[in-house]
């Protein structure tokens, strides 16, 4: 289980039409790999984020699949083409079954 | 210092410690490889691996890939107790076939970066990142 999490990404409130942009995610969760052990010598179990993805209008922009070997609180950054206005859905899956989700709406300049 | 029996039986085992897991956690590697390139060749041309050569933190590692015209990459820290990263998959909006992130490195190995290409060819990056302090809470 994870607590608090939060997560923040930085896309552009508009862009022309066409255009790239770039877009910054960063998730608070603690990505426990399942490989430490706590002071009794007993391995905690794993418990990360095993999935991102990102779409604009219902189409993928990337799709992510995460091991435990990403660090805590994940960052990605990648690049994104604006074809129109619309909004921007980010979607991350947790181990435990949670969906945490995160949208932005970006406008034609 | 003598060499007695034990102290013998001691070194062995360490020994087996420092070469014998490196050389199980790469079978495994190269597994995640053959999976996703289903055995096909891979080249050496048209993916980038950015990763810092030397990395104090093993924690969080950033490291950034690119690969124009690729459908998926695959990162793989090859010395980790499991070698899978990480596989982006890009989209028909991706801007560019890139992405950055930050991994966890268990000590100094060889990141490998294997980009799946839209034609179905398959092309492989390679980056060695020294780290001063392992990521993996040992």
């Amino acid at each position: 289980m994870a607590d608090n999490v939060r997560p923040r990404v930085k896309a552009p409130r508009s862009a022309e039409a066409g255009e790239t942009v770039t877009i910054k995610t960063l998730i608070s969760h603690p990505m426990e790999s399942g490989q430490r052990k706590d002071a009794d010598g007993n391995t905690i179990p794993r418990s990360i984020i095993h999935r991102f993805t990102c779409a604009f209008n219902g189409e993928t922009v990337i799709d992510v699949a995460m091991e435990p070997a990403i660090s805590t609180n994940p960052y990605f950054e990648f690049q994104a083409v604006i074809p129109d206005a619309g909004d921007m859905t980010f979607t991350w899956h947790d181990d435990d079954g949670s969906v945490y989700e995160e949208t932005k709406s970006i406008a034609l300049a | 210092m003598t060499l007695t029996r034990r102290s013998v039986m001691v070194m062995g085992a360490g020994a087996l410690v420092t070469f014998g897991l490196p050389m199980r956690a790469n079978a495994a590697a190269e597994d995640a490889v053959t999976e996703f390139t289903g055995g096909a060749e891979v080249g050496s041309e048209g993916v980038t691996l950015t990763a810092p050569e030397i990395a104090e933190n093993g924690n969080t590692v950033p490291i950034e890939v690119a690969a124009p015209g690729a459908e998926a990459i695959l990162v793989l820290a090859m010395g980790n107790p499991t070698p899978g990263v990480a596989r982006f998959t890009f989209g028909p909006l991706a801007g560019s076939q890139s992405a950055s992130t930050r991994i966890r490195l268990a000590g100094t190995q060889d990141v490998v970066a294997i980009a799946k290409m839209k034609d179905g060819s398959f092309a492989r990056a390679s980056s060695n990142v020294k780290v001063t302090i392992g990521g993996c809470g040992g």
